[in-house]
């Protein structure tokens, strides 16, 4: 096998930029399924009437459909704009992925600390700033990051709804130069650049925590 | 007609071809899920051993499938080896080697942490009652892991069959591609065929995956209130 290392190195900058356009992309969706999800979780911890049901149909819709299908379905069918659709369906899928970390984390919250807190005078919005949500993010960091790893990694679904991010890149090139072995291995080494800080940190956060649980 | 459309289910034998597409997905992801289970417990068994160098590569095997997106491994399955070792495998086939090597990793991690979260006392008090190595693993270690392990595979099949739609970007002729055949056919006499055919899609993935996972949550309950 040889391989055609220049047009690998001349294919760098293509790579770079979609790299950084997929990230981007991510970013985004998972600013907005953290703010999603954070909204979900409450719902569902404080038990809202109504809003309840709603949160509920939303999230068992989301994690029981593929991304795929979402994508298709926003923008074949609801005729949106490609990088519109991308937030939308990342936002949607990652929103409850991100609810279920979140609520996991406040229901780890002992009971104990809600009446101690109530007991030390505090009304039920400082019991939930001070003592209840520091808790429980900590308690969500293992999960809020593997959340974070799926969502970038499903970023490279976007790509076929014409969205130029490293996959759609790979694909010009292997139509373009049949240089398909380069492509991949290009491909293949962007995602590990991407993916590989973010899945150290991760580790790294979640050994972090496993000592800052309180309350034993 | 203002809000119509939804008829392009019905024309033809439309909904009998969607459906027969959904089979071709889903035959893929119960061969991938069979096969995962079989290896998978295998893996995991092998990943308790201790060997530094057993742990490095099952840990390697892991790391990368979970860090490359599972399209990126359809794609290197799919054109790579076509292209490095001239084998042309069907776009079916590919899939089910691509699912059943990533559905193999989690299951073994999935075997390896609930063993390993049992007790050591369990292990300890069946040695200590005269059972044999095998004999505490057939009616000790097994049936408690079993219990845990339940869920969590329901839970990766559900993700398994959610991934499974991604074939059709290597040519598979599955539901979605039978999907866009539909709408392409009938572009000019009903313009919002787009609509309903990808929304039955959805329709139809949700009905699967969503009685599987209520099983999986029903199951985690039981084993969570029995100890």
């Amino acid at each position: 096998m040889a391989l055609d290392y220049n047009l690998m190195i001349d294919s760098l900058p293509l790579y770079a930029s979609a790299a950084a356009y997929t990230l981007y992309l991510a970013f985004c969706g998972i600013a907005l399924s953290v703010a999603i999800g954070l909204f979900c979780a409450f719902v569902l911890y404080y038990k809202t009437p109504y809003i309840g049901w709603f949160v509920k149909g939303y999230i068992e819709l989301s994690r029981n459909t593929p991304l795929l299908i979402q994508l298709f379905f926003l923008h074949f069918g609801l005729k949106l704009e490609s990088e519109s659709c991308a937030f939308i369906g990342l936002a949607f899928l990652g929103g409850s992925y991100m609810a279920e970390a979140f609520r996991g984390g406040l229901e780890a919250v002992e009971k104990i600390q809600i009446e101690s807190a109530s007991a030390l005078g505090l009304n039920r919005l400082q019991t939930a700033l001070y003592v209840v949500i520091p808790q429980a993010l900590i308690v969500s960091i293992p999960s809020i990051g593997a959340n974070i790893i799926f969502l970038v990694k499903e970023t490279s679904v976007v790509s076929i709804i014409a969205i130029s991010d490293i996959l759609a890149v790979a694909k010009d090139i292997i139509s373009i130069h049949y240089a398909t072995s380069e492509a991949l291995i290009m491909l293949t080494l962007s995602y590990l650049v991407l993916l590989l800080p973010i899945s150290i940190a991760a580790h790294f956060a979640e050994k972090k925590v496993k000592f800052g649980v309180f309350g034993y | 007609m203002a809000f119509s459309g939804i008829e392009v289910l019905f024309d033809l034998n439309n909904l009998e071809r969607l459906l027969g597409g959904l089979w071709v997905t889903i035959r893929i992801a119960l061969i991938s899920i069979f096969f995962s289970a079989i290896f998978g417990l295998i893996v995991g068994v092998i990943a308790l051993n201790k060997n530094i160098y057993v742990g490095f590569i099952y840990k390697l095997y892991l790391e990368s499938i979970r860090i490359i997106p599972p399209i990126v491994w359809l794609f290197i399955f799919y054109f790579g080896f076509a292209t490095l070792f001239e084998v042309r495998w069907s776009g079916e086939l590919t899939g089910i080697i691509v699912f059943t090597i990533w559905g193999t990793a989690e299951t073994g991690d999935l075997v390896r942490a609930s063993i390993s979260s049992l007790p050591v006392h369990q292990t300890q008090s069946a040695a200590a009652l005269g059972l044999s190595q095998f004999q505490i693993y057939r009616y000790v270690i097994i049936p408690q892991a079993l219990r845990r392990l339940l869920p969590a595979s329901i839970n990766l099949a559900t993700r398994i069959i959610k991934t499974t739609p991604l074939v059709a970007m290597i040519t598979v002729v599955e539901v979605l591609k039978i999907g866009q055949q539909i709408i392409e056919l009938s572009l000019l006499n009903n313009p919002r065929s787009a609509f309903w055919i990808y929304g039955f899609i959805f329709f139809l993935y949700f009905i699967i995956c969503y009685p599987i996972s209520v099983l999986s949550r029903k199951l985690e309950q039981s084993v969570n209130t029995n100890g």
